[in-house]
């Protein structure tokens, strides 16, 4: 923050979202924390063009796992999370910081960033493999969004994430 | 005289910010839920604009939203009355602040003809009276989440590019932040701009202002870098050098992207802006021919216009033309104290990583927007001579964002420019850190050609 003497809630560009660390994409391209689940695509390890949909749900931490055909992963035993699953919490932590993955969760934050599972009481659950999917295709189609030299003015509110390194 | 003036604070400044306050709060819990003192304050806004052409207008609308009708129309006001105040907030900021520095402006045109109206905006009005109704408190992220059909059919027209990304960088804050009722703090000020902003470019008819062609050198002053989880962009300040005048103008080159691309990689989504980049990164100036600029001073930039001129050192320029230069006034509509981004050169002043001291004033700098994607960082700030950055207000102060310093790295005299990484980091440390980051951006491209053409 530039000054505690000016209110947060008195700033026009009062920051909201912390930026996303960066990480590999290779393994795990996509993971949000959206709709009441932490959620994401796993990439195959054996076929590249199969991909994994993982998610674990807040609060219950309903576990799901299946392919984008929508047939279920072998590796998830009921509430026993399978390698994608597993791959799919790292990326989360690497990207939000394991404090936010665990306040999405509704779990007390971890001792430590690789702890996250100690804290999960996972279950089975109901996978929403094809929201998720579709989820991921529309964050892909933003590279597909033509640039603009419109001036954007509301791009004023929103700095380039910050430097302070 | 700079000193004096972001000292001082214009006649009516606070009472104008109070008014806009009293409105921001009753989005806080909702126009659904207003209690005896959020409506006391939207009456407060009665008063205010009763010997305005809006009076009849605001008592109309602020009556029916108190007694409970919340209509399109209501709102409309409500984000008009928001124009109105932070808009003359915006005139006397400026107004000072052009006296100040000497910097003469040229008057806004009239307004062009309205622009089409369409069913695209529809569908974003209706998600925010949604959320005027919810009021953030009420924001879930079923809420949240409700807008992306809106900017999803926005997106796919060019012409509502400026809406879609509104609309989407405030959506994700909404779901990130969902639910907002476990919220510890609001951002109460920044959310009403927004949703304020999002209504008005949501309205049928809107003003088209003025532009025209022009020749010229374009010198560029510095690089301004703007972000959210779904667009990078960047914008250039920049001195326009015609026949016979030289003006004050702004361009600007946007990239949809994701939020894992960030940092010094996002520029790789610029790659169509060849020229520009090369420009900023090479320290060029550009020559442009028949380019379009608009009356609020920005040159609608297009690669095929360009080309690269002779080398031309920013602080020079700076030093040469900016004084006289003219600027250009915003346009009626986007008029806001968060909008003032005023190009300054700055020298004789006493340097922390946090401020500025020009004697007599102290100016705060704006380390929030010193971007990952540029090389300037507090301490080079710290130890530099010779800035040249935008004075923007915010949260009641001035600050100043560097876009390049003349300064001494591991005792060595050096410039930097917020642009210098448009072609890729200069530094090593940085030049390895966007290689593996940058592997991101391939990464998801291959993913996208092989999912999404299926």
């Amino acid at each position: 923050m530039t000054s505690e003497s000016v209110a947060y809630e008195r700033r026009s560009a009062a920051p909201v979202i912390a930026p996303v660390r960066p990480r590999k994409l290779a393994k795990v391209p996509f993971v949000e924390l959206a709709e009441g689940r932490l959620q994401g695509v796993v990439s195959s390890g054996s076929d590249v063009s199969r991909v994994y949909v993982s998610s674990i749900t807040a609060g219950e931490h309903g576990l799901s796992c299946n392919t984008n055909n929508n047939r279920p992963c072998g590796g998830l035993g009921g509430a026993h999370p399978c390698n994608h699953l597993r791959a799919l919490v790292e990326a989360a932590v690497a990207q939000y910081g394991a404090g936010r993955v665990a306040r999405y969760l509704k779990v007390e934050p971890p001792e430590s960033e690789t702890g996250i599972w100690s804290v999960l009481h996972p279950v089975a659950a109901q996978g929403r493999t094809p929201e998720v999917f579709s989820s991921f295709l529309r964050h892909l189609a933003y590279l597909e969004v033509p640039p603009t030299a419109d001036p954007l003015p509301e791009l004023q509110w929103f700095p380039a994430a910050g430097a302070v390194r | 005289m700079l000193a004096d003036t972001l000292n001082a604070r214009p006649s009516g400044l606070a009472e104008a910010f109070a008014l806009v306050d009293g409105l921001d709060d009753a989005l806080v819990h909702g126009l659904a839920r207003l209690d005896d003192d959020r409506a006391a304050a939207l009456d407060a806004l009665v008063t205010a604009f009763s010997a305005t052409p809006l009076a009849d207008r605001v008592t109309d609308a602020i009556g029916k939203i108190v007694s409970g009708t919340v209509t399109d129309d209501h709102l409309a006001v409500l984000a008009g009355c928001r124009v109105a105040l932070l808009g003359a907030a915006h005139d006397a900021l400026l107004g000072g602040l052009d006296t100040a520095l000497g910097r003469s402006r040229e008057p806004f045109p009239a307004a062009g003809a309205p622009g089409e109206a369409g069913h695209l905006v529809a569908g974003s009005r209706s998600w925010l009276r949604e959320l005027a109704i919810a009021g953030w408190h009420g924001v879930d992220h079923e809420l949240a989440a409700a807008g992306s059909p809106a900017v999803r059919a926005l997106l796919a027209d060019p012409s509502r590019r400026r809406l879609a990304v509104l609309l989407d960088g405030f959506a994700a804050e909404l779901r990130a932040a969902a639910p907002v009722a476990t919220l510890p703090r609001v951002p109460v000020r920044r959310w009403a701009d927004l949703w304020a902003r999002a209504l008005i470019l949501s309205q049928d008819d809107l003003p088209a202002g003025p532009a025209a062609p022009v020749d010229g050198r374009f010198l560029i002053l510095g690089a301004d870098l703007h972000e959210h989880p779904t667009v990078f962009r960047c914008q250039v300040h920049g001195l326009l050098e015609t026949a016979g005048q030289v003006r004050l103008v702004r361009t600007s080159v946007a990239a949809a992207k994701v939020d894992t691309i960030s940092g010094a990689s996002a520029w790789r989504m610029l790659s169509a802006f060849p020229v520009l980049l090369s420009g900023l990164a090479g320290h060029r100036c550009l020559d442009v021919s028949e380019m379009t600029l608009t009356a609020g001073g920005d040159l609608l930039w297009d690669e095929t216009r360009a080309s690269a001129g002779e080398p031309a050192d920013p602080f020079a320029s700076a030093r040469v033309l900016l004084g006289g230069a003219v600027a250009a006034s915003t346009a009626p509509l986007d008029r806001h104290p968060a909008a003032i981004a005023e190009p300054v050169l700055i020298e004789g002043y006493t340097a922390t990583t946090e401020a500025l001291d020009l004697g007599g004033v102290t100016v705060g700098l704006d380390v929030e927007r010193l971007p990952a994607a540029g090389p300037i960082t507090p301490e080079s700030v710290a130890a530099s001579t010779a800035v040249i950055g935008l004075l923007r207000f915010d949260g009641d102060r001035w600050v100043i964002q560097p876009l390049a310093v003349q300064t001494t790295v591991r005792k060595k005299p050096v410039v930097l420019h917020t642009g210098d990484w448009a072609l890729g980091p200069t530094e090593a440390k940085a030049a390895k850190a966007e290689a593996a980051a940058g592997t991101a951006v391939d990464v998801l491209r291959e993913r996208a050609g092989r999912l999404l053409r299926k």
